[in-house]
Parts: C-alpha cells; structure tokens; sequence
C-alpha cells in the first residue's frame, strides 16, 4: 500500500508550498482546466439536467447494490470470464497475485488504475517476484521515479518538462546521453518506442474499470492514450480491477454518465478511447485474451452504505473538483499524503484509512463550495467535510486549543447579546486601530492565520447586525 | 465466502434482507428495457446535417474525412492518402468481405494483406460498423472479420464507413448492436469488445499539453462511403429527421 502520510498535511502544504518546480506546474494550469471544462459544458445546454440523472443513476443502483452486482457477475460468467469477490485489499491483493502465477507470469503491463494504487498491487507483485509495467504516460514515470500520483487523472501533474527529461536520461541508459528532446513530442515519443515491446511481451494485462456494466457483464475503460486497450488486448490474461460501487445498470446509464465524465474531467466531449470488455475470446476472433477475471473489491465501500457518506459512492473520479479547489490549487496532490487528493480525497480517504489518520485533510477546505457546484453527480462535498469535522470533534481528535477556542466561541454564539456586545466591542477597537493602515500584518492569537495573509480593518459603520437594523428602520420610514 | 460478505455488508447498510421476488423482476425489468434517459438534442438533425455533424465532430478531435462515391474507389482514395502523407503503401486490413471484395488489383503498388495487426505494421484499414455523430465517433465491435489490434498497434489507421451507418446518438448504435448482432459465446448481442473511437491516440500528461500518437494511432483517416439514397424530393431529409429520433429503427445495413 501506499506510504501514508495524511497525518502530516500541514507540514506536507507548508513544504508544496516552498516547492518552486511544484508552483511552477500548479501555476501552469491554474484556469486551464476551469476553461476547458467551462467551453465543454456551454455547448451542451443539457448539460445541468445530466447532472440530475447521473446522480439519480447512482443513487439507484446504490440502493440496489447487491441485486446489480449478482447481475453483473452472472453476465460476466455467461461471457467466460471469472469474478473474484474480496471483502479487503489484501484479499484482492492475493487474489491478482494467484491468478498471475497459476498464468506463470513474468511481467504484467497496467492501465491507470487508482483502485490499483489503493490496494498497492505494484509492490506485491514486486515483492513476490513479477514485474509490473505501468503504460500510462504518466504513471509510466512515475514508477521510475518512486513517486505516487498526484492528481487521479493526470498522475505527473506535478513534474516539469526539465524533470520528464532527466528522468529519461537516466532511464534509458541504451540511447545516447546527449539525445536533445526538442518538442514534447519527442519525450512521448521515447516512452512510445520504450513501452511498445513490454506491451507485446506481457503475460498479463491489469486495468481498472470505469463502469461495470449489469445488463451485459462488460468493464469499461476510458483512455486517451489506448495505453489501457493494448494492456487489455494483447496479453493472454486481462485482470480488470473494480471497486463494487462502479457497477451500473445498462448501456443507457453507463452512456449518461460517459457524457459527464470526459467533460468534467478534461473539457472533452468524449475521450478518445472508451472500450467495452466482454468476458474472453470468442471463437474466430484474431486477437484478444483467453482468459478475463474481475478482482470485485469491497474494502471500506459497504461500511459506507446506509450513512452519511453514502452519497461519496456516486464519485465517478472525473477530478473536477481538484481541478477547481483552491487548496489543491496550491498544495497539489501529495499533500494529501495518500492515493485519493483534493476534496474527493478529503472524504473518502478518512473512511478508508480513519479519520485518526486523516482528521487534517476535511479541514483543508475554505468552504468555497466551488466543488459541489462542478461535481458531475452533485455529491454534497462541503457537506461530506463538514461531517468529519464533527466527527473528529466528537472523538476529541481534535487539538486542545482548537476545541477551547471553538467552546468560547460557542458560549458567544448561544448567547446573541453578549456575541452582539462583543462583536461591537472588537470591531470598533479594530476599526479605529487599523483606520490609518487600512489593515493588520500580525494580530494577538492570531499570528497563525496572519502569517498568510492581511487581515483587512473593519470600515467605520458598526456591525453587520447594526447596519442591518439601521437599514431596516430606514425603510421602514420611507415606506411610511 | 467474500461474495455473501460483501452481500450481506451491503444488505446491513441498506437495512434489509435479499429483495423480495417481486422487486427483483422490477429491476431485471429495468435490464430488459434498458431505459433511455434524456439524449441531447445536438444529434437530432435531418439526415445530411447529422452527417455534416459526425463530421465535424470527428475534424474537432484531430481525425481526417474524405468521402468516396463508393467502395470502388477505395483503393485510390487509399493510396493518395497514404502517398501524400509521405507513409509506405502497405497496409494491413481487417478481412471484412465488404473490404475483401474490393478490387484491390486497380492500384498495383498497395500492398495488402488481412490480418490482425502485428508490431512493425505501418498502417492499417479497418472496416468501421458505425458512426455517433454526436461526438464523430467510430465504433469499432471486435469479432472474427474485425481484429481490435489493427485499432492500436499501427501509427495510422484508415476506417472505412458507410454513411448509412452514421447514427445521432449512442443509444441508436446500442439499439442497432442489440438488433443486429448476435453473440455465440453469449447469446446476446455484446461481442468481447467494442471499441468508440473518437479521433487518434493522444496525451496531456506533460505539462497537461496536448501531443498526439501516445500507443495508439497517430492518425485516424476516416473514409466516409456516400451509400445513402438521396433524400426524396418532395421531403427532403424530413422522413430520416423522424426516423433519426426513433430509437433503432434507421437499421443500415453495416454489415
């Protein structure tokens, strides 16, 4: 599994934030992927309504879970494939280790997968002596360099023309160290030639699954690279990996939902690849595998089922909302110190890995909300967050400052007078302190917040609640 | 077992047992249907305009039409192609009999072979079943006259479709697939794959900018065959509108 460091998130920030190679490949698509998701959405003027039946999709085969997954898998038999039902990750994990063996592999080529990431299959497989190829361009460098991805679709979103090239030097020992990488053509270009003869040579071929699909027993991967189509074609053996909640009804939900995912998630109308797999190899055809299994994998999601994150299990992992969350904006995805990053991940990882763990990371939110609004099947993240928090509070996980500072707090908020009184009280004080500088580098109790940022000085004027009633009354006489 | 584990996990957080008989042929109900949800209208156009849109919606992601009058004229609209994209006049080609049956001998210099698609093949020809105007997207269903690889391991492909085979929607070709095509394996209508396809391999995984050719084909040239009877006068593409919004009625013949 991947090396956990959620519990260090703010030091994590800090140091992304010191990163400048980092900053620089944040900045570069700061409002890139808001526009290309933005262009993509006006021209489709059904798009909102979609939003709506994709999360009633969900919704519904959530609620019908374990009748849609035997329907999958019956279908998935009758095609001459197998399903391997795993309640943990290391059930999963023996499970794909065992079917590579009965296979006597070797090497096993992989789709971008991040249940794959989850349930750390590369280092297993590794351990136990079968070599995993990541294919996909980014994670493809990724497993040269040791490092996790930090985005769910676009895992080297964090590295810099100067780092894919050094990479590959080092790399690719065989070609001439002074080769000049003129366009990024030309490093795609190196991978193309590196990974085609370890496609052509696995014994097995790993990808995830964007949808399962009950009607007809079908796995469906969405790639622009075709890296996941020739994992899944060549080899004799495709393993498909999928978490129980990717099963959907029909052809028809999975297609409404394929009109949300490529917009949210790169401003495609649709990705260049989207493959339909169906059990094994029928009798004529000249290509495909001989034998095809589903590892199904619970680990955590059924615990979902029936409580508040319920809703989470709708995420089809488009990354729309840390392509537009302002703190994955600055921090990028290794902050969040494990596989699943930016508000989604924010959600989902304390119910997998607790919140004891991962307390810090529904704390990394402004509440700007700008998450729900571009969430393809509307889950409520803000809300989701919010829950945690309440959550760590009420299991005292929270650090003793914080919760004596919040029970002042509250003591003013259950009492409006004296909040009103007080709330006077302060801004008039800062008011008439910051009136001349117009706002405040350092405040007492505060230096933490003030670090970052200025606070601005209350104008003159009172309060909100005393500018609301000074309002009030004035209309009051002028409607007179 | 894992399987009833994970069943009754479910079925805990869900607050009940296994469903009733009777909700259970609701939802099989549902399956057999396979309702349609709402389709968006952009693909709901008389018939020339929903090939116009197939069109311009494949040129919008980076893959090249030409329409040919016929099959006939495969072969030079082939080789003009390839000769003036610089590549080797061989090709490799699926052994459609529709592609077969093309007098190949009228351009002695393409050298043709059918196949699936090995490494170190150039080019291939693919015979396409249908085409999604919606988004210009080919669909591409793997069986014994259609290998998947001539779809992957060449730098160019070149797919051959009929007009007539071009739908709006992907709920028509789904509704197509369904009437059309019969599985052995299976019974059903679903072969091992089908691949959509809509324009060639691509990545924006450095620096998150767009390169075309990752694994796949770095060109996706269509050959589009105009086999569509001309619109009747007295309506023109009125009749095909209608049909167009009719889920599955339009069959062409793609086969």
């Amino acid at each position: 599994m991947v090396h956990i460091t959620s519990p260090a998130f703010k030091a994590n920030a800090a140091r992304a934030l010191a990163d400048t190679g980092l900053q620089k490949a944040l900045d570069r698509s700061k409002g890139t992927s808001h526009a290309k998701r933005a262009a993509a959405v006006a021209a489709l003027p059904e798009f909102e309504r979609l939003r709506d039946i994709g999360r009633d999709i969900k919704n519904h085969t959530l609620a019908h879970l374990d009748f849609y997954l035997e329907a999958y898998a019956a279908q998935v038999e009758r095609a001459g494939g197998t399903v391997h039902w795993c309640s943990t990750a290391d059930d999963a994990r023996a499970t794909v280790l065992k079917i590579c063996r009965e296979k006597g592999a070797r090497t096993v080529t992989k789709g971008k997968s991040m249940i794959s990431e989850e349930l750390g299959i590369n280092e297993h497989l590794e351990a136990h002596g079968i070599e995993p190829v990541e294919t996909d361009l980014g994670e493809y460098i990724l497993q040269i360099r040791k490092e996790p991805p930090s985005h769910i679709i676009g895992p080297a979103f964090h590295l810099n023309r100067e780092d894919w090239e050094s990479t590959f030097r080092e790399m690719h020992t065989e070609l001439p160290r002074d080769r000049v990488f003129h366009e990024r053509s030309d490093i795609m270009a190196e991978a193309r030639t590196k990974l085609r003869s370890r496609f052509l040579a696995a014994d097995v071929g790993i990808t995830g699954a964007n949808f399962l699909i009950a009607e007809t027993g079908s796995s469906v991967i969405v790639t622009n690279e075709g890296n996941g189509d020739l994992t899944q074609t060549l080899p004799k053996t495709h393993i498909v990996l999928a978490s129980i909640e990717k099963v959907v009804p029909t052809l028809e939900d999975a297609t409404s939902l394929l009109r949300l995912l490529a917009r949210s998630a790169t401003g495609q109308d649709f990705s260049v690849y989207t493959t339909f797999s169906t059990g094994i190899r029928r009798d004529g055809d000249l290509d495909g595998p001989e034998d095809y299994h589903v590892v199904l994998i619970d680990n955590g999601r059924s615990n979902m089922i029936g409580t508040d994150f319920q809703e989470m299990l709708r995420c089809i992992r488009c990354a729309a909302c840390m392509n537009h969350c302002p703190v994955y904006g600055v921090t990028g995805g290794h902050a969040y110190g494990w596989v699943y990053p930016g508000p989604m991940g924010s959600v989902l990882t304390p119910t997998l890995i607790g919140v004891e763990k991962a307390g810090h990371l529904p704390n990394a939110s402004t509440f700007c909300g700008k998450c729900e609004s571009v969430c393809p099947v509307k889950i409520p993240l803000p809300k989701l967050m919010r829950h945690w928090r309440e959550r760590e509070f009420e299991r005292h996980l929270t650090p003793a400052t914080m919760r004596s500072g919040l029970g002042f707090w509250a003591w003013f908020a259950r009492r409006p007078g004296a909040y009103r009184l007080a709330t006077r009280l302060g801004m008039g004080a800062l008011a008439r302190l910051g009136a001349r500088r117009g706002a405040f580098a350092w405040l007492p109790f505060a230096g933490g917040w003030t670090a970052g940022r200025n606070l601005p000085a209350p104008e003159p004027g009172g309060t909100f609640m005393d500018r609301y009633r000074a309002r009030q009354r004035q209309q009051q006489r002028a409607g007179r | 077992m894992s399987r009833d584990a994970i069943l009754g996990a479910i079925r805990r957080g869900l607050k009940r047992g296994p469903l009733p008989a009777d909700q259970q042929a609701m939802l099989a109900g549902r399956i057999a249907t396979h309702p349609r949800h709402l389709i968006p209208a952009r693909s709901r156009l008389p018939r020339p305009a929903q090939i116009a849109l197939f069109i311009r919606n494949a040129e919008k992601e980076f893959a090249t039409v030409e329409r040919v009058p016929d099959l006939a004229a495969i072969p030079a609209a082939v080789a003009d192609y390839l000769a003036a994209q610089n590549l080797p006049s061989r090709l490799v080609m699926a052994p459609h009999p529709e592609l077969q049956g093309i007098d190949w001998a009228s351009r002695p210099m393409l050298e043709t072979v059918a196949r699936r698609a090995e490494d170190g093949d150039a080019v291939s020809l693919q015979h396409a079943w249908a085409g999604i105007a919606e988004t210009g997207t080919l669909m591409l269903p793997s069986d014994a006259v259609r290998p998947t690889t001539l779809n992957l391991l060449p730098d160019t492909e070149i797919a051959v479709l009929r007009a007539s085979a071009i739908v709006g929607a992907y709920e028509e070709a789904w509704d197509r697939l369904r009437a059309e095509r019969q599985d052995g394996l299976t019974g059903g209508f679903m072969p091992r794959n089908i691949m959509l396809v809509t324009g060639p391999s691509r990545s924006a995984d450095i620096e998150q900018t767009l390169e075309l050719g990752a694994h796949g084909p770095r060109r996706l040239h269509i050959l589009l065959v105009e086999d569509e009877p001309a619109p009747r006068a007295e309506s023109p593409g009125e009749a095909r509108a209608d049909a167009a919004a009719q889920p599955g009625s339009p069959a062409a013949p793609g086969d």
